[in-house]
Order: C-alpha cells, then sequence, then structure tokens
C-alpha cells in the first residue's frame, strides 16, 4: 500500500519498453553524430548497410553476435539466481585455455572427436571459474560482484603467464600459443557453403553460431522448463520461500554460477577455435561486459537475449564500417553509441516505466 | 453542530482493472473515533492512502473541517492536520525516539533545537495521554507496543487532529491492546479525531463511536456502533451470514505423531529463540500454541520445518528420531507438511504464475516432473482443480501469484499443504490478513484434517483462533512453554497472563 504498482501489459513490456529505450539511445546518438558535423541519417544508413547490407557484413555481424548471445546468456542465467555475475571475461579467458589445451592436445585428431573435446573444455574451464566466486558468495557471503571482477583480474593475470611462459613456441616474439593442427578448428560457414557448391564471401562466422543458438534453446528449457531452473528462480526471486521447498540456496548459488561461466566460456568457441585458431591475448575484447547489457536489454529471456546480441552484433559491424568511411566518425566515437544503447536500454530500463504505464492505464481506464 | 472533520464525496479509483473504490461517500464527525472495516481487499488502505496523500482519487471531493481540500502528497496531508500510524512502522530504528519523532521537522540546519522541542512535547504528549516513552530510548530496543507509541507521537507532533490508524492491534498483547485504547480515548476527550481500520470486529464493539463498512470498493453500511451487532457487521461485511465453525468435541488419546523433547534452536544471528523446549501432538488433535509474536513461535516452527537447523534436543515423528540436519524437503518427505506464518516471505514466490507457486516445495514429487523437467500441463490441471476445491478467486493457473488477494493467495499455500495427505501438520498463522469468508473455511478444512486424524500444531497470534480450534493450548512467552492447558478448562484471561510471562503451573500437566 506505499507506493503506486507499476505493471505493464506484458506486450509494452516486453516490446514496446526495450523499443523506446532503443529509439531514444538512436535519438541521442544521433545528435551527438549532428553535433560532430555529419549527418545522422546517412551514418545511420552507412551502418545499417555495414551491417546487413552485403552478405560479407552479415557474415561479420553474425559473428559478432554469436559472442554476444554467449555472454548475455551467461549473464541472465546468473540473474535469475539473483546473481550479478560480470566476471564474464575471466571466464571467456578460461575458457580460451580450457579450449586451447584441448586443441593443441587433441588437435591431429579428427575434428569430429576433438572439437566435442575442446568445445567440453571450454564451458568446464569457465564453469570452474565462476564457481569459485558462486562457492564464496554462498559459504562465506563474499559478494560475486566484487569477487567475479576480481577474477577477472586473475584470469588475465594467468592468461598472460600462460602465453609468455607456457603456450609460446621458442622463438616466437608474439605471446600466443601455436596454431591449432586442423582438428582443433571449427569450419567456417563459408567452407561449408563452398562445400555444399554455393559461394559466400569469406567471414569469421562459424559453426559456433549454431552452437549459440542451441545453447539459447537449451537455457529456455533450463530456466523455464527444467526443475532445476525452477530452483534457481525461486532462489532469485525469493530464497526465504527457496529455503521453506528445501532447495537449499546454496548450492543453487554455486551451480547456477558454474552454469553461466560455463556458458560465457563458450564465447571463447567462437573467438579460439572458430577464428583465431590459437590462444592469443584479449581475445575476449569486452564482450563479456557488453553481455550484462545485452541480458538486460533481453529482460534475460534467451530469445531477447537473441535479437539484443544481434543489435550489438550490427552496431559492432555496422560502426566498424562507419569509422572506414567517415574519417570523422572514428572507432571512439561507435563506442559513444555503443554506450549509450547501453545507457539507455541497460542502466536507464525502468525510467520510461512509470510514465509509460500511467500512460497506456488512462487510455485502459477511458 | 460543528461541520464534520472528515467529509469524503464521490471517491473513484481504480488501478487498471480493478475498481478499488467506487463512489465512496463517508463523513467521519469532529471528536469521535470512528471505525472502518471491511475484508482485505475491500479498498480499505486505498481509501485510507488517497486520505493520506499516497494515491490521487481519480474522481470524488475530500473536505476537511469544512474546506474543500486537494491531497496530493503526505505533506499535503500533513499540512491539512491529518496523521497515519502505518500497520508497518515508518521509523528508523537506529535512532532515538526523540530523532525519529523529529525526523522531517527537525526545524533548521543543527538539530539541537528541534530535539529539545521534541524532548518536551514527547514528556507533555506522555502525561496528557498516558503514553509515556523515554526520548531517549533506541527505538529499535523497544517492544512493539511502544514502537506504536512512537508513531502516534510523532503524529501527534505534526499537529495531526485527525489520526488515522491502520490495524494498529495486529502486532500488540491484549494488554497493550487495552493500553492504546485508553489512549485513543484520551485523545477523543481532548477533541481529536480518530479513524480506525481494522478487521476486528471486537474492537469496533469495543471503542468506536461509529462505523463504516466496506465491501469490494464499496461503501455499504454506516451504523452507529450501539445501535449495531457484530453479527450484522460481519454480515454486512461478507454480504451474507457467516458461521465460524468451532471444535468439534475432544480428541481421543491416541499415537503422538510428534514429539519434540528439550528443543534449543538459535536465530540465524545465534541468538537462542526457543529454549528448552518440549511438547507433543497426539493424532487427531490440534495443539495450539499461543503467543504474543516474537516469543520463539516463528524459530519453533522454522526447526520442526526444517529452515532452521536445531541446536540441542530431539525431535521425533511418527516416533522416529529426525535427524537434526533434516532440511525442509526432507520433513516433507517424512510426512509434515508447513502453513509458513508468512505466505510472501515463504509460501510463495508471489512473481511467479499461481501454478508455479502451487508446487513450491513439491517440485522434484513425480506428480509434476518428467525425470528432470517439470510437467507445466500436469502442474496447471492439478492447480486449476485445487482452485475449484478451495474456491480460489479468480481460478486462473496462469495468474501471476501477487495479484491475487491475501486470503486466495493463503488458499493457494492451504491446498498446497493439506493435500499432500500429510500425518503432521504444522500451521502457523493461518488467517493472517485473510478475510472472514476466507477464515470460516480455512478453520472448517483444518477440522476436517484433525477429524481424518491428523495431528496439527497451530500457531498463532489471534487467541480467539486458538481458542475456536484447538484441543490444548501451549503457551509461549521468551522461547519458552510456560504452561499447557486443555481448551476447555482455561479462559483467554488465563492465556493472556500467560502470555505476559506470568506463570501458571509450569508443570504442563496437560500434556
Amino acid at each position: 500500500m506505499s507506493t503506486a504498482p507499476v505493471s505493464l501489459p506484458r506486450w509494452a513490456d516486453v516490446v514496446l519498453l526495450p523499443a523506446l529505450n532503443v529509439g531514444l539511445a538512436f535519438l541521442a546518438s544521433g545528435l551527438v553524430v549532428l553535433a560532430i558535423g555529419e549527418s545522422p541519417f546517412e551514418a545511420t544508413a552507412l551502418l545499417l548497410r555495414g551491417a546487413l547490407g552485403h552478405a560479407e557484413g552479415l557474415g561479420f555481424t553474425l559473428y559478432y553476435t554469436t559472442n554476444f548471445i554467449f555472454t548475455g546468456l551467461a549473464v541472465a542465467v546468473a540473474f535469475h539466481a539473483g546473481l550479478f555475475n560480470i566476471g564474464g571475461e575471466g571466464q571467456a579467458m578460461l575458457g580460451g585455455i580450457g579450449a586451447a589445451i584441448a586443441a593443441l592436445a587433441l588437435g591431429a585428431l579428427p575434428g569430429i572427436i576433438a572439437l566435442p573435446m575442446a568445445i567440453l573444455a571450454a564451458a568446464l574451464f569457465g564453469a570452474a571459474w565462476a564457481a569459485i566466486p558462486g562457492w564464496l558468495q554462498a559459504k562465506r557471503g563474499s559478494h560475486v560482484v566484487i569477487t567475479t571482477i576480481m577474477f577477472n583480474f586473475i584470469a588475465s593475470a594467468l592468461l598472460v603467464y600462460l602465453l609468455v611462459d607456457v603456450f609460446r613456441p621458442t622463438g616466437m616474439m608474439e605471446p600466443s600459443s601455436r596454431v591449432f593442427a586442423a582438428g582443433g578448428k571449427l569450419p567456417f560457414l563459408h567452407d561449408i557453403a563452398a562445400s555444399l557448391g554455393i559461394k559466400l564471401p569469406k567471414s569469421p562466422l562459424n559453426l559456433s553460431f549454431v552452437l549459440a543458438l542451441v545453447s539459447a534453446l537449451a537455457v529456455w528449457v533450463l530456466i523455464y522448463r527444467s526443475r532445476l531452473g525452477y530452483a534457481i528462480r525461486t532462489v532469485g526471486a525469493n530464497p526465504t520461500a527457496a529455503r521453506y521447498a528445501g532447495i537449499s540456496p546454496e548450492r543453487i548459488t554455486i551451480l547456477a554460477m558454474a552454469i553461466s561461466g560455463a556458458l560465457a566460456g563458450m564465447m571463447a568457441v567462437n573467438e579460439i577455435l572458430g577464428v583465431q585458431h590459437r590462444l592469443l591475448l584479449a581475445f575476449t575484447a569486452g564482450y563479456g561486459f557488453v553481455g550484462i547489457a545485452v541480458a538486460l536489454m533481453g529482460r534475460g529471456h534467451p530469445l531477447g537475449i537473441i535479437f539484443a546480441a544481434l543489435l550489438f552484433g550490427v552496431l559492432y559491424q555496422g560502426g566498424t564500417e562507419l569509422a572506414f568511411d567517415k574519417p570523422n566518425i572514428s572507432r571512439d566515437m561507435i563506442v559513444v553509441i555503443q554506450g549509450l544503447v547501453i545507457l539507455f536500454a541497460g542502466a536507464l530500463e525502468f525510467m520510461l516505466k512509470p510514465s509509460l504505464a500511467r500512460l497506456l492505464a488512462r487510455k485502459g481506464g477511458a | 453542530m460543528t461541520s464534520p472533520a472528515i467529509r469524503l464525496v464521490g471517491i473513484e479509483k481504480r488501478f487498471g482493472a480493478v475498481h478499488a473504490n467506487r463512489s465512496v461517500d463517508l463523513v467521519v464527525e469532529d471528536g469521535t473515533i470512528h471505525g472502518i472495516i471491511g475484508e482485505n481487499g475491500a479498498g480499505k488502505s486505498t481509501l485510507m492512502s488517497i486520505l493520506f496523500g499516497f494515491y490521487e482519487a481519480d474522481a470524488g471531493e475530500i473536505i476537511v473541517h469544512g474546506k474543500p481540500i486537494r491531497i496530493r502528497s503526505s505533506a499535503d496531508a500533513i499540512a491539512a492536520g491529518i496523521g497515519m500510524v502505518h500497520q508497518h512502522f515508518m521509523l528508523v530504528e537506529t535512532m532515538t525516539v526523540a530523532e525519529n519523532v523529529m525526523l522531517g521537522a527537525e526545524g533548521g540546519v543543527l538539530t539541537e533545537g528541534g530535539l529539545a522541542k521534541a524532548r518536551a512535547e514527547i514528556v507533555r504528549f506522555g502525561s496528557e495521554y498516558g503514553m509515556q516513552v523515554d526520548p531517549d530510548a533506541i527505538v529499535g530496543e523497544l517492544s512493539v507496543g511502544l514502537q506504536q507509541r512512537v508513531e502516534i507521537i510523532k503524529a501527534l507532533y505534526r499537529g495531526a487532529q485527525i489520526l488515522i490508524l491502520d490495524e494498529p492491534t495486529g502486532v500488540l498483547t491484549p494488554a497493550e491492546a487495552e493500553q492504546l485504547f485508553r489512549a485513543l480515548a484520551e485523545l477523543r476527550r481532548q477533541g481529536r479525531t480518530i479513524l480506525l481500520i481494522t478487521h476486528k470486529l471486537k474492537e469496533i464493539m469495543a471503542i468506536t463511536d461509529s462505523v463504516s463498512v466496506m465491501r469490494r470498493g464499496e461503501m455499504v453500511a454506516h451504523r452507529r456502533t450501539d445501535e449495531t451487532s457484530p453479527q450484522e457487521l460481519a454480515e454486512l461485511m461478507v454480504g451474507r451470514a457467516v458461521g465460524l465453525p468451532t471444535r468439534t468435541g475432544g480428541s481421543v488419546p491416541s499415537d503422538i505423531l510428534l514429539d519434540v523433547r528439550g528443543l534449543t534452536v538459535a536465530d540465524p544471528r545465534g541468538v537462542v529463540r526457543v529454549h528448552d523446549l518440549s511438547l507433543t501432538v497426539r493424532a487427531g488433535e490440534i495443539l495450539g500454541v499461543a503467543g504474543v509474536s516474537g516469543n520463539g513461535q516463528s524459530e519453533l516452527v522454522e526447526s520442526l520445518s526444517g529452515m532452521l537447523p536445531r541446536r540441542s534436543g530431539e525431535v521425533l515423528l511418527k516416533g522416529q528420531p529426525v535427524p537434526a540436519e533434516a532440511h525442509a524437503g526432507r520433513m516433507r518427505a517424512l510426512g509434515l507438511a508447513h502453513v509458513p506464518e508468512d505466505r510472501h516471505r515463504m509460501g510463495l514466490v508471489t512473481s511467479f504464475p499461481a501454478h508455479e507457486s502451487a508446487i513450491l516445495g513439491h517440485q522434484g514429487s513425480s506428480r509434476y516432473c518428467k525425470g528432470v523437467i517439470i510437467d507445466r500441463n500436469a502442474a496447471i490441471r492439478d492447480t486449476a482443480d485445487k482452485m475449484a476445491r478451495f474456491d480460489v478467486r479468480p481460478q486462473d493457473p496462469l495468474l501471476k501469484t501477487a495479484n491475487f488477494s491475501g486470503g486466495n493467495q493463503q488458499k493457494i499455500v492451504i491446498a498446497r499443504e493439506f493435500e499432500t495427505e500429510p500425518d503432521v501438520l504444522i500451521i502457523a498463522q493461518p488467517t493472517r490478513g485473510v478475510d472472514i469468508g476466507a477464515i470460516a473455511f480455512i478453520h472448517q478444512k483444518i477440522l476436517e484434517l484433525k477429524a481424518a486424524g491428523k495431528a496439527i500444531l497451530l500457531v498463532s497470534v489471534e487467541l480467539d483462533e486458538i481458542f475456536a480450534l484447538s484441543d490444548r493450548i501451549a503457551v509461549m512467552c521468551g522461547g519458552r512453554v510456560m504452561g499447557v492447558r486443555r481448551t476447555e478448562e482455561t479462559d483467554q484471561n488465563e492465556i493472556g497472563l500467560m502470555m505476559a510471562g506470568l506463570e501458571g503451573a509450569t508443570t504442563g500437566d496437560a500434556a
């Protein structure tokens, strides 16, 4: 009875509100573009054409999308358990280390054997890296926001150490591992298409995209249809009710973090097994952090996350092309635009909600 | 005759599809105690929230002391001389009484002047209205009754001529409630107007001058208290005649199904809340646990249901010792059902659709699961079926749990827990915040379970409920059982004294 209840019809909550937020972000971005003396319309057209207008650009867009789907799902799973996992970067790095170890060791075997092992290794390493903060949260009350951030630094240092002192072939200057043997490489989509007689332009898009879509489906089943997902959502919504129901919030906290870490770790499948074919520094490139915005924008729902990931994929690819065509609009400008999208769609997610609810309520009442 | 303290004309309020107040008229005469009574969800709280500026009415007029005013925030309400004492106190527990009273009326950059004034006023109110409280005590260390006193003083300090009290006695002992009513009578004598919102007919009859009854958002009747009866008011509230079921004869001696021996329980902060407590419940028996809330009942219930570990002692279920580490899921498997005292905090997940709340605690049961996947259709079918049998309205298993009224939410919990064929039931505050119609229904169901030979431990702060249902009554105070009485051999007076910590014969011979 304290404050007016704010509730929106489902369609408004799921479609209208995110669309309005993205619209506002683009409006603000347009003003920034205008301020540096370029036409926002031309910039938008260039951005969209660069991202979606030709097969190569689309390939790049979907390649970025793959990363965002994985990290977005990772954040969402933890979020359903009431946990804020911002360690996606570190978990992806560990996933990369796991994938690389498996691919280096098993690369000589046929891909049909080596690749599933490498993917599994990526997921397991990511899961283990996230389970530690999960365990600390469950048993010691150390907040996952703090510990996952700190684990990002540890992961980063670990990656540097391994690359410089362990994986680097003697005589090589660059801190990276050797290139995997054929069995450790996921096929590119243009190669698959070529084997079927279809000619596609080269792009980094690879089989991981399919894996990402399958993961999204799996996460949907997990969260909304499985017993474990029920337990995860119960702990996230009401830990006392979970205890009442005989669900151990501690156990679920650790499990949810592990699943979240596994998904973040699988981002490395795309980057390491799919594109780079070797372990190298900084391959996570901030995708883990953008996953937070993707998950928020997608409302924690796998379908929403796929669309939000696509939006960020478009921004990444289109932004790169835009920076190429318009010297005035530098790469940093693109980061500003992405930042505005994150600000409006993520941080200010509920800014419009009360007024929108009031507006709809008035229309409905009249 | 002076103009009435409050006149409401045609107040309308809608929340989306819910018509919370329909053309409500109300006249509250100056210097009277006016009761507003109605079931949960009847619109009492909405109406008072409009009066105190939490919501603005869609239509209608508010006239205070003959002057039409617009109340858009609580500041407007306070300026118009309206004060409100909320059901859940709005106090800063770490501050002193004087600091709390001063809050929002500090009167300057430095607090010293304001504090001195607040202290003086607190002392004055204390002597004038019999509401003594130490201005320098820390609020969090005061008893609930005293905290409520601070809330009232806070409202008076802001110059409230009209005082709204929302369910003020829910958290009080009978003695504290008595004191509160004396203070209210004194306030009335000094010319202030009091609006008392309650669902307890007894309080309306005891203290009010006139009473208004709300039902489904409408004001259905106004009565002078001395010209009406509890029976008439109850019928007006519910819209039909109600009879509360009562205990059906004594229990036949039978097997002890729940046997608690020397139980000691500490809360998560390590404070011992239950001391060396022993009790037994037999098949076909209801043991009522009476006590002022906060005397260890919650911890007793949570420990028995597997939510809180016990520190020492033994629990036997159907004669078998229960391992100390058994969690809630294990206790359920052993045949113990638990209706928790707080359905929002424990019994339900309000953000879930009803069919998901209706399997809480049974999410692993083969009835609702195919392997690791939850059989959603089975859960929905089962919930629809329970909703029909327990008369849950609206009968929609897909509706969000939060969108059901309190009584209907409680019926969802009760249906879930009663339908699993448990041997032992722990039922805590089964009718808290539940309307009269639903209370009768829930009591009926509890008595049916007793007749079916279940052992029932009923914990309630409502003495009337304890007396209406229990075969024996155990009274808890300070984490101990002060004594156990057969219901027919005691009365509310004796139990009330034991609740206050005055030991009867502590031998517990009736056990």
